[in-house]
């Protein structure tokens, strides 16, 4: 019995508090909901990202726009069913202003209709999946890092006009990510004259590529591999010790700053294409890197730049309103309105859908002072994330798949 | 052809590894009947000692010496406080050893972060032989040889030897055992420690091809224990014949069928179960 009425109790005090919270919110911080993986294989990444966030904000005396920030951190752990109640519990308990954060698209895809139903600006740096922007998009999200085949488009042209590859291989991670990165490489590099051969598709918690390396055809021009995480660190040593001489190219993320102070030699020569490199040369990344190094002592990824980014990005948008976000509306229409000349990756802004039109930059790990670094070979200034498609168009195709692009010369 | 003999070595090597996983869980999931789920992060934990100690002293051997050490004195602490006081009973085991393997997983996670990060395997381990069209990358070749050395060590240790034959007695009769003046006890802290071992020199192993990341652990745990159920619980015998069997089988189910990988692995997995339920070599 006095467990039952210390549990009522309990329940009474969380209401109480509750509905005090709700008053107080009124005139209260801008209170931020941060939904990232903070245990499980994602960790990390969480980390990076939530990292990035909060840099921005030590830099600018926890405020945006004049007023206090608060910023409530959530663990996703990689779950969506997780990923949801949370969410509920920021915007309904916490009476969260904007969220953001997110890793996993699949997380995304579960989370943005709720965002349209609470009517709450949700924010996505990382979550990938084309079609949150393109086919399905919500009018209360956007993204504010990239879509999965945008750095893609601009790669395979540049893989058959520039670096005159006339057949490619590839290798790729077997899910809706792997797919849109290969899909928008396929697409445009068969369209300016070469041709894919090949595509083989790993599971995603493929440790040992040995049987895939096996079958990779050798009659090819290059490799092109789309990598994640921990599978970014083993392929290219898988690779290597294989014997296989072809020349590696492959997805952003299979080279990205997440997983190169891990990778040794065999990464080398590795080309890529993304929206960020951390040895971009500008004044602004170079003082990012600075000072992002100094703070967390390693270099920073996309996630953490990204994420940096979106704690600008909301500042400059609740300036622009002067500082009230409480109405909602208005924040959403200057969310989407902003735009930054001078983020560590360059220009940035929206298009309609929602994604943001960035630079892409091929890169090319080299080595710097015993370092491996993406030195930026080329630059696609203001790439839309439908390249130079028309929208309309472009959406009538269906979403890039496993077998979209079919492979005509397999 | 080639494409033959470079399948078969590639699922030996897989499945070398394998063996020096699923060894270690099959003595003590034959000997001791624990469940033990914290099996994973032994070999997660081994790789993460190995990656200090090596970053410490870059020395790749006294990484594994010292993974090994400390692997073995988790194992016994976590027996001792625990494990021990929970003989036959499946349902507290599996909640022990699951919790301990969630709380390792974070702990791994505070100390050593979630970067994913490869071990450095000394030169001479490292770069591939060529015969003829085939590459035999060197590191596998000696991933392929600790497993013959364990393999044979463990053999000698318990057909050969007296600490052998208590353990054997231990296995089939505990009670007797005990009744006949062998120190059960003893005995079955050295299993469950040296199980551990095992588990975590798989660990260092790997972290030279697979990387040591966070999540390693629950990724190559179910692999082991199909070996372990495949081959016969407690049979060192069956644990070598489960894990070439997995390792090819994964191997050309994804070479041959790359859409059914999963299928291939698991079909005769349920075939052998259905027709052997104590698996190839166990006992019932």
């Amino acid at each position: 019995m006095a467990r039952k009425l210390l549990v009522i109790a309990l329940i009474a005090g969380v209401l109480v508090g509750g509905m005090f919270g709700a008053t107080d919110a009124q005139k209260g911080p801008i209170k931020v909901g941060f939904l990232a993986p903070m245990t499980g294989g994602g960790a990390q990444i969480g980390k990076d990202m939530t990292n990035g966030f909060q840099m921005w904000l030590d830099e600018n005396g926890g405020k945006i726009a004049g007023r206090q920030v608060e910023v409530i951190i959530e663990d996703t752990q990689g779950q969506p069913q997780v990923a949801l109640t949370k969410f509920r519990k920021l915007v309904e308990n916490d009476k969260i202003h904007v969220a953001t954060g997110i890793l996993f698209a699949h997380i995304g895809y579960a989370l943005a209709p709720k965002a349209d139903e609470y009517k709450i600006p949700l924010i996505y740096p990382v979550a990938a999946a084309d079609d949150l922007t393109q086919r399905k998009p919500s009018k209360w999200v956007f993204r504010t890092g990239w879509s999965s085949s945008q750095p893609s488009h601009p790669f395979g042209e540049y893989a058959a006009k520039t670096l005159k590859y006339k057949r490619i291989a590839t290798i790729g991670i077997d899910y809706a990510f792997g797919w849109e990165v290969i899909g928008g490489f396929q697409k445009t590099f068969e369209e300016n004259g070469g041709q894919i051969v090949q595509k083989l598709w790993a599971p995603l918690n493929t440790s040992d590529f040995a049987p895939y390396l096996s079958q990779l055809r050798r009659d090819v021009d290059a490799v092109f591999s789309m990598m994640v995480t921990i599978s970014s660190l083993r392929f290219p040593k898988q690779y290597q010790d294989a014997g296989i001489k072809i020349p590696l190219i492959g997805a952003g993320t299979s080279f990205d700053e997440f997983v190169l102070p891990s990778l040794g030699d065999e990464a080398l020569g590795g080309t890529s294409a993304l929206i960020y490199s951390a040895a971009l040369d500008n004044p602004v990344n170079k003082k990012f890197v600075v000072e992002y190094r100094k703070k967390f002592g390693k270099v920073p990824s996309y996630y953490s730049e990204t994420c940096y980014t979106t704690a600008r990005w909301i500042n400059e948008a609740a300036k622009g309103i002067g500082g009230d976000v409480e109405d909602r509306e208005k924040f959403l229409a200057a969310l989407r309105k902003v735009e930054l000349p001078d983020t560590p990756r360059g220009p940035v802004k929206l298009d309609t859908y929602g994604n943001p039109i960035q630079n892409v930059y091929i890169r090319k790990v080299e080595k710097k002072d015993g370092e491996l670094w993406n030195t930026v070979i080329h630059t696609y200034p203001a790439v839309s994330q439908f390249w130079k498609y028309k929208p309309d168009e472009f959406l009538k195709q269906p979403v890039y798949d496993r077998n979209f692009p079919p492979c005509k010369h397999c | 052809m080639e494409f033959w003999v470079g399948q078969v070595f590639n699922g030996i090597s897989y499945g070398a590894l394998l063996f020096l996983l699923a060894g270690g869980l099959s003595l003590i999931f034959g000997m001791m009947r624990i469940v033990n789920m914290t099996h994973g992060s032994y070999y997660l934990l081994g790789g993460y000692v190995a990656l200090t100690v090596i970053s410490r002293v870059s020395n790749f051997w006294l990484g594994i010496l010292g993974a090994a050490l400390v692997i073995a004195l988790i194992g016994i602490g976590e027996w001792n406080a625990f494990l021990k006081r929970l003989g036959g009973q499946e349902l507290g085991q599996v909640l022990t050893t699951m919790g301990f393997a969630l709380i390792f997983q974070d702990l791994a996670l505070v100390i050593w972060g979630g970067d994913p990060y490869t071990i450095r395997v000394p030169a001479y381990l490292s770069g591939t032989w060529q015969v003829g069209n085939l590459f035999f990358p060197i590191y596998r070749v000696f991933i392929i040889g600790v497993a013959i050395v364990i393999a044979v060590a463990l053999w000698l240790v318990l057909e050969r030897t007296r600490i052998g034959a208590m353990m054997r007695a231990t296995v089939d009769d505990a009670e007797m055992a005990r009744g006949v003046g062998v120190n059960v006890y003893l005995i079955s802290m050295a299993v469950f420690s040296m199980g551990a071992v095992l588990a975590a020199l798989a660990g260092v192993v790997a972290g030279g091809f697979l990387g040591v990341a966070p999540g390693g652990d629950f990724e190559i745990l179910p692999y082991a224990f199909v070996v372990v159920i495949v081959g016969g619980m407690g049979s060192l015998k069956g644990a070598l014949v489960g894990s070439l069997m997995v390792g090819l089988l994964d191997n050309f189910g994804k070479a041959l069928f790359p859409e059914l990988s999963y299928f291939t692995l698991f079909a005769p997995m349920a075939a052998i179960l259905a027709v052997r339920p104590t698996g190839l070599f166990g006992r019932a």
